[in-house]
């Protein structure tokens, strides 16, 4: 937990957590991290291989064969997440499995299987960006600052 | 009759004469696969959403106990139960199938003895004749509600647990025979500022310490004098910080005589992290199996202690602590009893 956060917690408290910090069973960082190396390279060589695919076999160049890409890869770890397997690679190879594009597939697909029973409008509809709805808004928004700092340094900085 | 500051001693000692327990496939797996009375290999139980499978776990148990009490439901005077959804629907609605006169409670996972106190104190001054009691959980409707979709690739820290899909019940009596209620403390709610609903645990701990000591100075008893006492789902990290903490206010436990359910349940090797919890882990396993091993005689006498962390999903997003709370019940078979 934050410092900072700590500071608003009696003397008791503060104590405790430290208590217990010793006793907690610590995140696995190198094997974590070793582990998202692998998985998340294996993702990326999977989606390399997709590119070149749709630049040999069909008519596409390295630009633009980015977009029937990405969607292929969503495709598949929608696929994956549906047989439930998705979420056990994900144990195992944390940030490996859910930086690359199909970890947000994932997301949004976990989300509107998980709310199926509360129907199409009420439960799909609206619950399908729970958790991907905060990357798009983020994302954009981040977009659009980066743009307006290139446009002006630009447009006046004389880059 | 209270005991002390907030332990009731029960003069009749109201007898569980039936118990039963319902689990899920992962259940079926683990270590007291036994003890069960049925067990599902799908989560759904054949029914349409993981909600309403998660009631027919409880409408189950409770069927088994009164047959195996002999008992019709017109007989049960009160169903004492609750479970972890919003509004504990589930439970309403196995309720409404039962039909019986329903209390319901909600302890989180601390449910079932918080239920089972309250049955042996209504039996033992004549309220009922029969009381219904239990508590039940579903893995994946719990953990729709308080984390993340079921299917969602999120990877779990050490110290997460997994939460029990299975209902466990017990019916309680004044008459007949079986293990006896004879003391029950009631928890207040220690909230020590932990705020990871990924470590219920560790923040889980301190209120299970602060009951079983307030037990142990209520009785003026020593923690010896029970064969086992037994946490509700304090986890790998919760058992080892309450038994130091234990040990560091000066009471002295045998570690072998100090267990949990939630590390009972399953097997070494089920990827459940740092144990089980949920509001039927203590269920069933008090219900399940500790009370089959007292009708063995292989367990005189237990304290068996409840934990329940009291966060909602709301209140840990607006960084809210878990506040938590833990009660503590006493059960005896054989001997003087």
């Amino acid at each position: 937990m934050a410092n900072e956060k700590r500071k608003k917690l009696t003397p008791v408290q503060q104590e405790y957590h430290l208590f217990e910090k010793e006793r907690e069973t610590k995140r696995p960082i190198v094997r974590n991290c070793a582990c998202a190396f692998l998985v998340g390279g294996i993702i990326c060589v999977i989606g390399q291989a997709i590119s070149y695919f749709y630049m040999y076999f069909f008519d596409f160049t390295e630009q633009t064969a980015g977009n029937p890409t990405v969607a292929t890869m969503v495709f598949l770890s929608m696929i994956l997440t549906g047989l439930g397997v998705y979420d056990r690679i994900a144990q195992f190879a944390g940030a490996g499995s859910a930086v690359p594009v199909t970890g947000f597939g994932n997301a949004v697909i976990s989300a509107a299987i998980e709310h199926r029973t509360e129907g199409f409008v009420l439960g799909v509809g609206s619950n399908m960006f729970k958790l991907a709805g905060s990357v798009i808004l983020f994302g954009t928004f981040a977009a659009f600052v980066i743009a307006l700092v290139k446009t002006i340094a630009t447009q006046w900085g004389g880059l | 009759m209270l005991k002390g500051h907030r332990t009731w001693v029960f003069a009749n000692k109201p007898a569980i004469i039936a118990t039963a327990a319902v689990g899920g496939p992962f259940e079926a797996n683990g270590r007291l696969a036994d003890d069960f009375d049925l067990l599902h290999e799908d989560l759904w139980l054949g029914e349409e959403s993981y909600e309403k499978a998660h009631r027919v776990l409880l409408e189950e148990a409770a069927f088994q106990a009164m047959e195996k009490a002999g008992l019709e439901k017109e007989n049960v005077q009160f169903l004492i139960a609750g479970d972890l959804i919003n509004q504990m629907t589930p439970t309403s609605f196995a309720a409404r199938t039962l039909g019986m006169p329903y209390l319901g409670i909600f302890g989180a996972c601390s449910t079932s003895m918080e239920g089972l106190a309250l049955s042996a104190f209504i039996t033992n001054y004549g309220g009922a004749d029969y009381i219904l009691t239990g508590a039940s959980s579903h893995n994946t409707a719990v953990e729709k509600q308080f984390r993340y979709p079921t299917e969602y690739g999120g990877q779990k820290p050490p110290t997460a647990q997994w939460t029990v899909t299975g209902a466990g019940v017990a019916i309680v009596s004044p008459k007949g025979d079986g293990p006896r209620v004879t003391a029950a403390t009631i928890g207040r709610v220690v909230d020590m500022g932990l705020a990871d609903p990924f470590n219920m645990g560790g923040a889980m701990a301190p209120a299970a310490v602060d009951t079983i000591e307030a037990h142990l100075r209520d009785m003026q008893i020593d923690a010896s004098y029970y064969d086992l006492i037994v946490t509700g789902d304090l986890g790998r990290i919760g058992r080892q910080v309450s038994l130091d903490l234990l040990r560091q206010h000066g009471i002295d436990i045998d570690e072998e005589r100090y267990q949990d359910c939630g590390l009972l349940i399953y097997r070494d090797g089920q990827p459940v992290l740092s144990g089980a919890s949920g509001a039927a882990c203590s269920a069933v396993v008090v219900y399940g199996h500790l009370i089959k091993r007292m009708r063995r005689g292989e367990l005189k006498r237990i304290l068996a202690v409840a934990t329940g962390a009291l966060l909602s999903p709301l209140s840990f997003q607006q960084n809210e602590t878990i506040p938590c709370i833990a009660h503590a019940v006493a059960i005896e078979y054989g001997g003087e009893a």
